[in-house]
């Protein structure tokens, strides 16, 4: 159920980053709702489909996106190690790890677009791509990541309800 | 007898009196008169209809307030269900604007088929610059065809599906168009960058070319028909040492307001990579 839901849920969140969100840039950057609702649901205690929700969102993104299909995969494999590490690490604040996820997430997911399309054969600037677009994509991300972590924080509850002891 | 003559004195003093009262009254001796018999009836009227007046209002009010009230919904759902009425028809003004447009390129362009397609949404990544369009295989489009509106050229069809294909614009970092530059006819090559302006390349140090020259479309290279106008040259950088040129250019297509565009179905483009000779080949 938990797997299954992610796919409604994730394609919902790809067509509204697709028109609307990329609509609104801050310089060239854009936030990611799909890559914060990944990194909020890995982040969540009792849930045990990060991965599944990982592979979704990755597959999802590559289809619809010009970058490599391995390279979308990639960012949303290491955004589900990274939130899952810091979940075992901040598990006290949630929300706080929910941002430092985010952040460190959003510049590995840049570094790993900018690696992709080096390789593809088309070289970017590092210093303009961290300018223009990481820099604003990680502020827009930080941004959404509060109301992405609470809605996924319901979410979670209502998939996965705590055991009351009798 | 002398009750008769008494009464008829009465009656000839009293007819006496109403002649003298009526010519007094004519002659407007009696005005005086009567505004002071007059002014404590006309107050106690005014006093008696004002309050008959603001009973009447007060009775009969909560209806008009009611009837009021129920008018100004029925007006205010009017009023909202024309400006939705004109929303829509500026919607369809703007798409009949575009689509004019669009017909008037189909028609000074005769010598290409074009199908025309809604742009439904941008590449989720920040560092390409795509758009998904609403039509695909389905309709005939394939990988490769160019795309354009009434204005110039946007890019060309890069992935295609059954009912979508994903356009890569000019603007993209890993777009690069042979062009030529008029009215110099000098040939160039126009790239795509990161903050998604154009900029041209490889222009010969000899060629006259400077600001507000137009770059379209050369043709070399089997990529794009010739002749499709991409923008104008807003600045010429040039230094002794370097081999080329380059400059900036303004694209004609303002790609962050694109809607519908036309795809050119007929063009099909040359694959020249096996024409290109490779180290070790004869």
């Amino acid at each position: 159920m938990a797997t299954f839901i992610a796919i409604p849920i994730l394609g919902i969140l790809l067509i509204l980053q697709s028109a609307v969100v990329s609509r609104f840039p801050l310089l060239r950057g854009t936030a990611e709702p799909v890559l914060l609702v990944v990194i909020a649901w890995a982040l969540q205690k009792r849930v045990q489909t990060a991965w599944q929700w990982g592979i979704i969102g990755g597959l999802f993104v590559g289809i619809a996106s010009a970058l490599p299909i391995w390279a979308t995969l990639l960012i949303y494999a290491m955004a589900v190690v990274v939130a899952l590490a810091i979940r075992q690490r901040v598990w006290q604040a949630p929300i706080l790890a929910m941002f430092i996820a985010t952040f460190i997430v959003t510049i590995f997911a840049n570094g790993i677009a900018i690696l992709s399309l080096r390789l593809s054969g088309i070289a970017l600037p590092l210093l303009q791509s961290l300018n223009l677009i990481t820099l604003p994509s990680v502020i827009l991300n930080v941004i959404l990541a509060i109301p992405a972590f609470y809605l996924i924080a319901d979410l979670a509850k209502w998939l996965y309800p705590e055991e009351l002891e009798v | 007898m002398k009750l008769t003559t008494s009464r008829t004195l009465q009656t000839i003093v009293l007819a006496m009196m109403v002649i003298g009262l009526i010519a007094l009254a004519l002659g407007g001796y009696l005005a005086p008169v009567s505004r002071y018999l007059l002014s404590p009836v006309i107050a106690g009227q005014t006093w008696l209809s004002v309050r008959f007046t603001a009973i009447q209002n007060f009775l009969s009010s909560p209806q008009d307030i009611t009837s009021l009230r129920q008018r100004n919904t029925s007006l205010e759902n009017e009023v909202s269900r024309l400006q939705t009425e004109i929303i829509s028809l500026k919607q369809q003004i703007d798409q009949t604007r575009i689509l004019s447009a669009l017909v008037g390129f189909a028609r000074t362009n005769p010598e290409y088929r074009y199908e025309s397609a809604s742009v439904i949404g941008r590449d989720p990544s920040p560092f390409v610059q795509y758009v998904i369009i609403n039509r695909g295989s389905d309709i005939g489009l394939r990988r490769g065809m160019p795309v354009v509106t009434e204005q110039g050229l946007v890019g060309r069809i890069a992935a295609v599906t059954a009912g979508a294909a994903r356009v890569q614009l000019i603007t993209d970092p890993g777009s690069s168009i042979n062009v030529r530059i008029d009215p110099a006819r000098t040939q160039a090559v126009l790239q795509g960058d990161i903050t998604a302006n154009v900029s041209l390349s490889m222009i010969p140090q000899s060629a006259a070319v400077q600001t507000g020259d137009l770059v379209m479309t050369s043709g070399l290279g089997g990529n794009y028909p010739p002749d499709i106008l991409i923008g104008q040259i807003t600045g010429v950088r040039s230094q002794d040492i370097d081999l080329f040129k380059s400059a900036s250019v303004q694209p004609v297509v303002d790609f962050s307001q694109i809607d519908i565009v036309l795809v050119i179905t007929n063009f099909q483009p040359v694959d020249t990579k096996p024409l290109i000779p490779t180290p070790g080949t004869p």
